[in-house]
């Protein structure tokens, strides 16, 4: 049977459908979530999507995180559901605690979206199986908020553990701490990303199809279970 | 203070009114009293001072659009023309797009960030209206020089409003225009295109009709921002008080426009909407004037039932607040839970407040007590029209005849300068704090000659969008420059290998109530419609923005054009850089000695004389049918339109874009210089593979389009055999680095390694 992978939308989620998307040309099913639907209707595995959910008022991530989704997000987090969180999913992920540290204003204090070279530093996520260690991929960043913070104990621990997943290349695009562009949970099902791989999966509409491989490792895993 | 009341209003006819002040002349007070057979109200005295601005009115320009734009045929695509908030066009497959260009110049230049925030706001509600889902958006921005300190006030302000606002829509944002000229100093133009794409059946327009039907206002609560935005900024000359207007502009907030858009599409595919308009300038005025006089309806309005933000607003206030992020809708009472409903599941206010009536008045009532009772055509349609005197400025012809300066020779450090000017330069600075890429359709952006999206992934079917305008050209000569404008669009729009289908203006002038510049835009229009006639592309909107002058000094006159083009297969478009070494390259069309108005006599000399590049478009259209041709046939690797900078410009973008260099041989003939610097339009710089390349230039040959072959793509420089050599390395470096250089480094340039250039 065809894995179904879901994907949140909350109010000002924005790369919802490119979600969907990447899921489908994975050839997984995309399954729509509602932010305030508390089901996830069976799904395999959830996305969480880049956008400014609640219009990243207050905080980013900040509100999202009581939606009433997430609360079902978190429990089944726990024994092993899948979960990616791109760029808002991934400030989404730290304020619900499911990943740490904390997603701050980018250093230049400018939204910047530009084709970024980022490096995969492991491959033991359920999100990044499929690539090499140390692979080189091109995708698309672009957040106003993507500087990744952490005290200097847990920075030390995501590297000593392996929980670094990707890491930028070729310039820092918002001066987060040790060019983080990604970590993973200790189990290795929860990854937060700030590039977007969903914006890299077709030669025609993106710097190339590097970010599918995020998707396909997912539906190998699945499918392979 | 006592509520000015209709029979309030009747009982003291001779009440003194305010209606100078409001912006009306001694002529149109009479004329609203005549109207009435009273004198109005204070609130109907606001709300004919509003829409009887030039802005909402169009009074000045009003004669223009049915003399020059009446006369150019509509075209089978076009389905909804001038007149709607936005023009439709039928694309196939069951689609259609609405594209608009709009300007909000003045907010922008007194608060730049929200001004230019709301104006992206504004054009994409204009969009929404039409029944369309938004999916783009563009910009086209002119500043003072660059170097100018209040540039670095406005310039940084207006793009992060730009992409605050476009990207938290989720809007890719895929080009437009940075153009810097010390005519536009305190005055900066932020011209906003949106383009929207719907199913044909689910095409909207606004008349309100149906008696019994419910007037619904949805979105974000009613507050005193903008009040009087658009007769206060919009309708007249800033003096030296611009930043003191502040409070007149409007406060953006994207996320209820975000919102907003997803209820009214869910409510569009549910049909449950007889007849919907945004709220932007004159705001619940105008939604209100227009719905009812568009549907030759009557309506009740009940003022009090308004959500306001502030509780001690007026009557007046509410009518004429400019607040963002709000829709009026008419739906029948049946299918009012319905639209409440989707209202609510989007988190957006929905408010009954008023229905449509019997008659063909508009009332408006407060708690009870009736203050305004209007015939609704009298504002909407019915308000002044002025055939403005004209007069040739005395100074035309003198500039015509200024002579250039002497042309220099051609070298490497001329054209290190000249593609570091401001004008020329890389525009990544601004454009990467825009999202590009959202949406995940965005096949051509900056720095492409046009954005090029997909429509449809089963079918590939896409459109390309170009803006261009230069207002040195407009300036020697309006009607040749305003056509240039449209030229240029036309021809970026086809390199990309989009048949252009339709096009939106945008005509940014000076006061109307100076003949020279009514003469400005009377030349300009008259050139545009025929230029429109003789390419045979039609005319579906726009807007016309005057008064940008401060004191007597007007800006250059700019009319900006957009082209729309469509792309049966978005996998044939061809690219502005080449990636292989060793493609032919050839120029299509002919290069003239046509250096008056151009970038090196600005760039170079502070010149500004003598004329633009003579127009041909009959060249233009073969140019653009070729362009198309060898897309579809698989014959171009690469093309690029020559304009602003001339071929070496072009030489030097298409080389850097991959970092693959070009290798140019001149056979004589004309000046190394000129054919570098030159110009002329009705050009394009194109790269054939080897084994293509007779059968191209026997394409261009059935066509009679003239061509040279200039050389072959390849090496690590642009060299010009026997001129100079320009490594690349050189040339990004000049070409990168001046805007980061006035407005701060780009993000990830100060660590362990140079911005990536890979875009």
């Amino acid at each position: 049977m065809t894995p179904r992978i879901g994907v949140v939308t909350f109010p000002g989620s924005l790369d919802d459908r490119d979600a969907q998307r990447a899921v489908r040309l994975a050839g997984a099913e995309p399954v729509a979530l509602w932010h305030g639907d508390a089901s996830l209707h069976g799904v395999d595995a959830v996305v969480l999507p880049g956008g400014f959910s609640y219009g990243d008022y207050l905080r980013c991530g900040a509100i999202a995180r009581f939606a009433a989704v997430m609360g079902t997000i978190v429990e089944q987090a726990a024994n092993g559901l899948p979960v990616l969180g791109i760029c808002n999913g991934f400030q989404v992920l730290c304020e619900s605690h499911l990943l740490p540290g904390a997603l701050t204003r980018n250093q230049h204090l400018h939204f910047i979206n530009r084709d970024q070279r980022l490096r995969i530093e492991s491959t033991s996520t359920v999100w990044t199986s499929e690539y090499a260690e140390g692979q080189d991929i091109v995708v698309p960043v672009k957040n106003g908020e993507g500087c990744y913070v952490a005290d200097e104990k847990t920075l030390d621990e995501l590297e000593a553990s392996g929980r670094v997943v990707a890491r930028y290349v070729g310039g820092n695009p918002n001066g987060s701490s040790r060019d983080i562009a990604g970590i993973a949970n200790a189990a290795g099902n929860v990854v937060g990303l700030m590039p977007h791989p969903e914006h890299a999966i077709e030669d025609l509409t993106g710097p190339g199809t590097d970010g599918l491989t995020f998707f396909t490792s997912v539906l190998k895993r699945l499918v392979d279970a | 203070m006592t509520l000015d009341t209709v029979d309030r209003a009747t009982q003291t006819p001779d009440e003194e009114q305010p209606f100078l002040e409001l912006g009306l002349k001694d002529d149109e007070y009479a004329k609203v009293r005549a109207i009435l057979g009273r004198r109005p109200t204070q609130t109907e005295l606001a709300m004919y001072s509003i829409m009887w601005s030039e802005h909402c009115s169009y009074k000045s320009s009003k004669v223009y659009f049915s003399r020059e734009f009446g006369r150019i045929p509509k075209g089978d695509s076009m389905l909804v023309g001038m007149g709607e908030n936005a023009g439709v066009v039928g694309v196939g497959e069951g689609l259609a797009v609405t594209f608009k260009v709009e300007s909000h110049n003045h907010p922008s230049y007194v608060e730049p960030y929200q001004g230019a925030a709301t104006g992206i706001g504004g054009i994409v509600r204009d969009i929404l209206t039409m029944g369309a889902r938004p999916i783009l958006v563009m910009d086209p921005l002119r500043f003072g020089d660059a170097d100018h300190p209040d540039t670095k006030r406005v310039l940084p302000g207006i793009v992060a409003g730009i992409g605050g606002y476009g990207n938290c829509l989720g809007l890719p944002n895929i080009g437009g225009e940075v153009v810097f000229d010390p005519s536009y100093q305190g005055n900066p133009l932020v011209n906003a295109l949106c383009l929207g794409v719907m199913p044909v059946d689910r095409i909207q327009l606004s008349a309100a009709r149906g008696v019994g039907n419910i007037v619904v206002l949805l979105g974000a609560k009613t507050g005193r921002d903008g009040i009087g935005g658009v007769s206060v900024l919009a309708s007249a000359t800033f003096d030296d008080d611009g930043p003191a207007r502040r409070p007149s502009v409007q406060v953006g907030d994207p996320f209820m426009e975000k919102l907003l858009i997803e209820a009214c599409l869910e409510m569009y595919d549910a049909e449950l909407v007889q007849g919907i308009q945004d709220l932007g300038g004159a705001g619940l005025t105008c939604a209100l004037t227009e719905t009812s006089a568009a549907g030759k309806s009557g309506m009740h309005a009940y003022l009090e039932r308004v959500p306001l933000r502030e509780a001690s607003m007026e009557p007046h206030e509410i009518l004429a607040s400019e607040s963002q992020e709000r829709m009026l809708a008419i739906v029948t009472p049946d299918d009012l839970p319905s639209v409440l409903a989707i209202a609510e599941k989007w988190g957006v206010l929905g408010t009954a407040i008023g229905e449509v009536t019997d008659g063909d008045r508009l009332i408006v009532t407060w708690h009870d007590e009736v203050v305004v009772d209007v015939p609704p055509g009298s504002l909407a349609d019915d308000g002044p029209i002025y055939e403005r005197p004209t007069a040739r400025p005395a100074d035309q012809d003198a500039l015509a005849a200024t002579p250039l300066p002497d042309y220099p020779t051609a070298t490497k450090e001329l054209l290190l300068r000249m593609v570091a000017s401001p004008n020329l330069c890389s525009r990544r600075w601004v454009v990467e704090q825009y999202d590009r890429v959202v949406m995940g359709d965005t096949v051509l952006a900056w720095p492409e000659d046009a954005g090029v999206v997909r429509l449809s992934e089963e079918t590939n079917l896409g459109i390309a969008l170009a803006t261009d305008g230069n207002g040195r050209y407009t300036r020697l000569d309006p009607y040749a420059g305003a056509q240039l404008a449209l030229a240029e669009a036309y021809r970026n729009v086809a390199t990309t290998g989009a048949v252009p289908i339709a096009i939106t203006d945008c005509l940014n002038f000076g006061s109307p109530e100076d003949p020279g510049v009514m003469w400005q835009f009377a030349e300009a229009t008259r050139g545009l419609a025929d230029a429109c006639i003789e390419l045979g592309i039609p005319v579906t909107g726009g807007n016309v923005s005057f008064y940008n002058q401060t004191g007597t000094t007007a800006i250059n006159p700019t009319p900006v054009v957009g082209v729309l083009g469509l792309l049966d297969d978005v996998t044939r478009r061809t690219p502005m850089g080449w990636r292989e070494e060793g493609l032919t390259l050839l120029v299509l069309g002919e290069t003239f000695d046509e250096l008056g108005g151009s970038e090196w006599a600005w760039a170079e000399h502070r010149h500004l004389g003598g004329r633009p590049p003579a127009v041909d478009l009959a060249r233009e259209k073969v140019l653009g049918e070729v362009l198309v041709t060898g897309s579809r046939d698989g014959l171009l690797a690469a093309a690029h339109d020559l304009s602003d900078g001339g071929l070496a410009q072009a030489l030097v973008e298409s080389s850097l874009r991959h970092g693959v260099g070009a290798q140019v041989e001149f056979d004589g003939g004309i000046d190394a210089f000129v054919q570098l610097f030159s110009e002329s339009a009705g050009r394009c710089l194109v790269a054939v593979p080897a084994a293509y390349e007779l059968a191209f230039t026997q394409l261009c040959g059935a066509r009679g389009l003239p061509w040279t072959r200039l050389g072959l793509t390849g090496g690590d420089s642009v060299d010009i055999d026997g001129v100079f050599t320009a490594p690349l390395a050189e040339l990004r470096a000049a070409y990168e680095g001046t805007l980061p250089a006035l407005f701060g480094p780009l993000a990830g340039a100060t660590r362990d390694a140079p911005a990536a250039p890979a875009l």
